[in-house]
């Protein structure tokens, strides 16, 4: 492999991972504030990029993408309160099916409302002709809006949870629940609040991600398996670990092409989420990292 | 019920299988409907990782959402080797030995249309389910320390891994599958096949093999076994406090419901001649969740009604374009007002239904 064969590799890699990474975020804002896997996670990101797609002929791109954003956290809080908020301490196998059940429903949803084609957003600046040269390998810009729209959430994120007093209060829930509410802080409108993040930052992530990727209705559940492989080789519960560990898939991912036939790249990834899941499941950096939760378990 | 025996008390339903069975078919046929038979067949082989499933699920706890991978890896098994076109002419001294002993069998190759050798379904078979058992049991040793979430998404995992490798590997016919699986032929003129005289007794072998896999599970859950999985089901950590091997019993139970849904996926191979990959989808395996956890989770009959008439009516095409969509609001429903089962629920309803007028005639 040339050099610039490997950082083309390199750079779809990061690619793929960032969005990984997005995904992975999501479980663990649901995962702190509330113990839920949200198997619909992978969801978000196709609904988001169809949404926007449905959108994006009748305005300008910018506003096709906010209007999704807001539309699918939308659709985040009404699945959690339709479906989970008033649950009584129900048992976590219950919640699994439950979750994926929501997953089948919104892409089957997806399904008649658009239908099986695949779609694209235009391209946020230029079009897919237009490169960029990096060292010598060519990148489109697009592949810049998803690194920036990653790094942005991520650091929003971070000033969200450590500077406002609602990201305090979910820390707080996610620490010790029981006591945040002795605090006077309301609980359950903090976890729906947490299903609305996820949602929202998963469109966005969706949207920035559907010139490259495509969207079609059923991209969720691949997505949501290699996001948990993020979030789980992250630690489950740390939003900074989960970027690293999403990077780490993506690249693996990439390389994997070079060396087997493409039919198994997921199989590559998949691999490493079982390997994870059975050698590591406390995550890569535990001990080291700061987690959502505060502290390790 | 109350006369009968308690050992003969758990057979009781089992019976009742055997005559519905019966009944169901004598009704079709007397309506001239036997085309229905088709789909209940049908509805019986995939029924078997519905039974397998919920020994798995309802009994022990275990949450599996890759069991379609066990399905396909038993029919793709059977069918790769009953497909084999080893030429015939200029065929080696064992490959003729192991002829006359009947474990090779003749076919047309299809591409030539030359003699060919492949082997015979009755050889086949237990090299199908013993791969299905290795499969388990090497993914199970490492996966079932998972709990939880860490389980679902890693079961999830091994069927995705499944059905990509089905799709990518050659031998197994990528997107196509593969077709053209001879009938398995068994005692006294019997066959599984799709031929259409032979509709009764195929609707009858499918049936007979979901009536033993229940006899066997009532059994293994009326026994020490049995109580030894419900243990770890209510809590692992006093099971094996009690001096259960929880690890050993998970890893069994996990290798059972794979045998049976890879036995599952031989009788679909050979019933419809054909296989694809689709059968290790990710949506298949959940829907097999969806029908144990619409059963009642633990409940066998349970799990069994509500399989094979959804199975049944899925493969007629009832549910139109929305047969996925029908087993995820399934899923959704059961656990939102149901999580003990659908026929549960409705039994409640009914004796709710039927006790209350009573009460308030006869006023204490």
């Amino acid at each position: 492999m040339d050099p610039v064969q490997v950082l083309q590799y390199i750079l779809s890699g990061i690619t793929s991972g960032a969005v990984y990474a997005v995904v992975g975020i999501g479980f663990d804002i649901v995962y702190s504030a509330t113990g839920i896997i949200n198997f619909a996670q992978g969801d978000f990101l196709m609904l988001g990029g169809m949404i926007a797609v449905s959108l994006a002929p009748h305005m300008p791109l910018s506003l096709a993408v906010f209007c999704a954003v807001a539309a699918t956290g939308c659709v985040g809080v009404l699945l959690h309160v339709v479906f989970i908020r008033w649950l009584r301490s129900p048992a976590v196998l219950r919640l699994i099916i439950l979750t994926i059940g929501l997953s089948i429903l919104l892409r089957e949803a997806a399904l008649h409302v658009w239908d099986e084609k695949v779609r694209a957003l235009p391209f946020f600046s230029g079009d897919e002709t237009s490169s960029l040269a990096v060292l010598g390998a060519r990148v489109s810009p697009q592949v810049l809006w998803v690194l920036a729209v990653a790094a942005l959430i991520v650091a929003g994120l971070g000033l969200f949870f450590r500077l406002t007093l609602t990201g305090k209060a979910m820390r707080a829930c996610a620490s010790n629940a029981s006591a945040a509410r002795l605090c006077g802080v309301d609980a359950s409108a903090l976890v729906t609040l947490s299903f609305f993040l996820s949602a929202a930052l998963g469109a966005l992530a969706g949207c920035a991600v559907s010139p490259i990727t495509q969207t079609s209705y059923d991209m969720g559940t691949p997505l949501a398996v290699k996001g948990f492989t993020c979030a789980v080789l992250g630690g489950l519960g740390s939003p900074t670990a989960a970027v690293a560990a999403g990077l780490l898939v993506g690249l693996v991912e990439s390389f994997s092409v070079s060396v087997l036939p493409l039919a198994f790249k997921d199989v590559a990834s998949l691999c490493i989420l079982l390997a994870i899941l059975v050698l590591r499941p406390q995550g890569l950096f535990a001990g080291g990292s700061r987690s959502l939760k505060g502290g390790n378990r | 019920m109350r006369a009968l025996p308690p050992g003969l008390r758990r057979y009781a339903a089992l019976a009742g299988l055997c005559a519905a069975v019966v009944l169901v078919q004598v009704l079709l046929s007397a309506l001239h409907a036997e085309q229905y038979l088709v789909q209940l067949t049908m509805a019986a082989w995939y029924s078997l990782v519905a039974v397998g499933l919920c020994l798995l699920m309802g009994h022990t706890g275990q949450v599996s959402m890759g069991h379609g991978g066990f399905l396909a890896i038993g029919g793709y098994a059977s069918a790769v080797l009953t497909t084999l076109a080893i030429p015939a002419a200029g065929a080696s001294g064992t490959a003729l030995l192991l002829r006359s002993l009947g474990i090779l069998a003749a076919r047309q190759d299809p591409a030539t249309g030359a003699d060919a050798l492949a082997v015979a379904p009755w050889a086949a078979f237990p090299c199908a389910l013993l791969l299905a058992a290795a499969v388990a049991f090497l993914v199970g040793i490492p996966v079932l320390r998972l709990k939880g979430h860490y389980l679902a998404m890693a079961t999830l995992a091994f069927g995705f891994i499944v059905s990509r490798l089905l799709l990518g590997l050659k031998f197994c016919g990528e997107a196509d599958g593969i077709s053209g699986i001879p009938a398995f032929r068994l005692f006294a003129g019997l066959a599984v096949s799709g031929k259409k005289a032979l509709r009764v007794p195929n609707y009858y072998e499918a049936w007979a093999v979901v009536a033993l896999a229940c006899f066997l599970s009532v059994n293994l859950m009326g026994s020490r076994t049995g109580r030894a999985l419900r243990a770890i089901h209510g809590d692992e950590e006093a099971a094996a406090a009690m001096g259960i091997d929880t690890a050993r019993a998970k890893l069994s139970v996990f290798v059972l419901s794979a045998v049976l849904s890879a036995l599952g996926g031989v009788g679909i191979a050979h019933f419809g001649g054909g296989i694809g990959p689709g059968e290790a989808a990710v949506l298949k395996s959940v829907r097999y969740v969806a029908l144990v956890a619409a059963g009642g989770m633990g409940s066998l009959w349970g799990t069994l009604a509500v399989s094979s008439v959804l199975t049944f009516l899925s493969l007629r095409g009832v549910f139109g374009l929305y047969d996925d969509a029908v087993f995820g609001a399934i899923l959704v429903a059961a656990m939102l007002f149901a999580p003990e089962g659908v026929p549960r629920a409705l039994a409640g309803g009914a004796r709710r239904a039927a006790s209350l007028p009573r009460g308030r005639g006869r006023p204490a």
